[in-house]
């Protein structure tokens, strides 16, 4: 089974957002960056599916030069290669353009399985898998809650508002992972170790023909300051009185 | 050129879910105000029967596109339906919801047709006539306005962001003809699972009760349930209560979970970290219930109460009760 997983670099969940200076994308100073946990699950499946039915894991990402620490990060749980598609001012950039090079990727490389996470932390679009498999003409099942893995074909459940759908597909294909599927394993200090030796196959890519851009990025309108209503189960009643007369949101 | 807007309006079972008739809503009233055209596309088997409570919510022109077997959704039928309805009716901009079904069908269609997404969107904004919009990214950390590149362009709207407000039209629904592809067999769903829950979906619901790690364990949710029945609510969890084992990963609010904007959060036990806070600081009204005075989660709430929730949330019930 040849395997892709397509992962990308973020910042950590619980980093501050700080606007740059052009008032349209994010201060990457000072920011932790780390493999997006989406992409984790995506990584771990992919691995236990190696493990299952045999073959090999490979990353791909599109990202500036230190996106490389997230594609270390993949090797180190156990995936066998990567592939770099270096890109400055890449994690803002249109999904359309992503999915595009990613799309360009995969077919020269025809896995028979291509894995990406839900969605990533940062942009949460969820739109890049869904993009890659239209522009392939690849079956997809996106937000994969339980999934078995066999040779010719596979079985995934994803969630849907109030229940479930099941699928049962033939490879290639391309599938997302949700939180839930799987707990990502933790890279043993050996696993590091190997990682620093995996090949990393860097390509520079360009990042034209955007459908979409971004022209201002600002932050949420400031919280007014609320009130303490008071202290414990006495003022339940002045509690549900507000929540009725003042805020209006119940009945 | 006019805009000439047409809705996607998505059906399970027959029935339009509240994220439809919420987006039906809010692209009538853009129509209306900036004198736009507009029309609604559903699909599935039997359609046209459930279309004139489309009208209700202000859409007049309504197209049926209908046939066996389509009652379930199929990713590449339900693109290929849309982008023959695209190709007839020649609108400038699509509009759906961002629910499961159209976070994975907005981004499909959009690059089978080569244009442009705004995903998620939480504000719609006019200027000189064309329509753009305002999303937040990291979780609702910071908010992006985005500019298309192309000439049509694609929305999915965040459930829960306009009111489904009824503006009654009379309706004229229209057979949309089209073909099925062939790669339409490959990503059939066997079987649609519906869970049993009286409580409604947290994405859709409006208003939310949610546990964190001060319900110190699974059973103890009962007493937040208890307070949800009553507002006929959803049940929420933090990423402490679930990465616990306490609640489903489908419970989950925040940043690594689902970004919900209810009417009403009540968050109880919950002390407010930022990756928590980015799901839901977009409700429109918070309630905060925690022993510690200094949590983070009352520089956010409308209304804080400190004290012991198994206190509060009983005595919440006993005066809703009243």
């Amino acid at each position: 089974m040849k395997i892709y997983v397509c992962v990308k670099q973020v910042p950590d969940t619980e980093t501050k957002v700080k606007v740059a200076e052009d008032g349209k994308s994010l201060d990457e100073r000072d920011l932790t960056l780390i493999l997006n946990p989406y992409c984790e699950f995506a990584v771990e499946e992919g691995l236990r599916i190696k493990e299952k039915l045999g073959g090999d894991v490979t990353l791909v990402t599109v990202g500036p030069d230190g996106a490389k620490a997230a594609l270390r990060s993949g090797l180190a749980m156990g995936a066998d290669s990567a592939i770099h598609l270096s890109a400055d001012n890449a994690r803002m950039a249109d999904s359309f353009v992503i999915a595009s090079l990613l799309a360009e990727q995969i077919k020269a490389g025809a896995p028979d399985l291509v894995l990406m996470g839900k969605k990533s932390v940062d942009t949460d679009m969820q739109a890049v898998p869904p993009m890659t498999a239209a522009l392939l003409n690849l079956p997809i099942v996106t937000a994969v809650v339980e999934a078995e893995w066999n040779i010719d074909s596979a079985k995934l459940v994803r969630e849907i508002e109030g229940g479930k759908e099941r699928y049962e597909m033939a490879y290639p294909l391309i599938a997302t992972i949700d939180k839930g599927l799987n707990e990502p394993r933790y890279a043993s200090l050996k696993g590091i170790m190997q990682a620093k030796k995996k090949p990393i196959e860097t390509k520079t890519v360009n990042l034209s023909g955007e459908t979409l851009v971004i022209e201002k990025m600002s932050y949420p309108p400031v919280a007014q300051p609320g009130k303490i209503v008071g202290e414990g189960a006495a003022v339940a009643p002045e509690l549900i009185r507000l929540l009725r007369e003042e805020a209006k949101v119940i009945e | 050129m006019s805009q000439k807007i047409l809705v996607f309006a998505e059906q399970r079972d027959g029935q339009f879910r509240k994220p439809a008739l919420e987006i039906c809503s809010a692209a009538a009233e853009l129509a209306e105000k900036h004198e736009m055209s507009l029309s609604a596309v559903l699909i599935g088997e039997g359609v046209a029967n459930i279309a004139p409570q489309l009208a209700e919510y202000g859409i007049s022109e309504i197209w049926a596109g209908e046939g066996e077997g389509l009652n379930r959704y199929n990713l590449e039928n339900y693109a290929a339906i849309l982008q023959q309805a695209v190709k007839q009716l020649s609108p400038n901009t699509i509009i759906m919801a961002a629910s499961a079904m159209g976070k994975e069908l907005a981004p499909y269609l959009a690059a089978k047709l080569g244009v442009g997404l705004a995903a998620d969107l939480t504000e719609l904004i006019v200027t000189d006539g064309k329509i753009s919009a305002k999303r937040p990214v990291f979780a609702g950390k910071a908010f992006v306005n985005v500019a298309f590149q192309t000439e049509m362009q694609l929305f999915s709207i965040r459930p829960n962001t306009f009111p489904a407000e009824k503006r009654p039209t009379s309706a004229n629904v229209q057979k949309l003809s089209f073909v099925l592809p062939a790669e339409g067999a490959r990503s059939q769903v066997k079987e649609t699972l519906r869970q049993e829950s009286k409580r409604p979906e947290l994405t859709e619901a409006g208003i939310i009760v949610s546990g964190g790690r001060g319900m110190g364990g699974p059973e103890k949710y009962v007493v937040i349930e208890e307070l949800a029945d009553l507002l006929g609510a959803a049940v929420g969890a933090s990423r402490a209560a679930v990465d616990a084992g306490w609640r489903p990963h489908s419970d989950q609010v925040g940043q690594t979970g689902k970004t919900v904007s209810p009417n009403l959060y009540i968050a109880c036990g919950i002390s407010g970290a930022i990756q928590h806070l980015a799901g839901m600081s977009s409700s429109k009204f918070i309630v905060a219930i925690n022993k510690d005075p200094e949590a983070p989660i009352f520089k956010v709430a409308d209304y804080g109460v400190v004290g012991d929730l198994f206190t509060v949330v009983p005595a919440m019930v006993t005066e809703l009760k009243k």
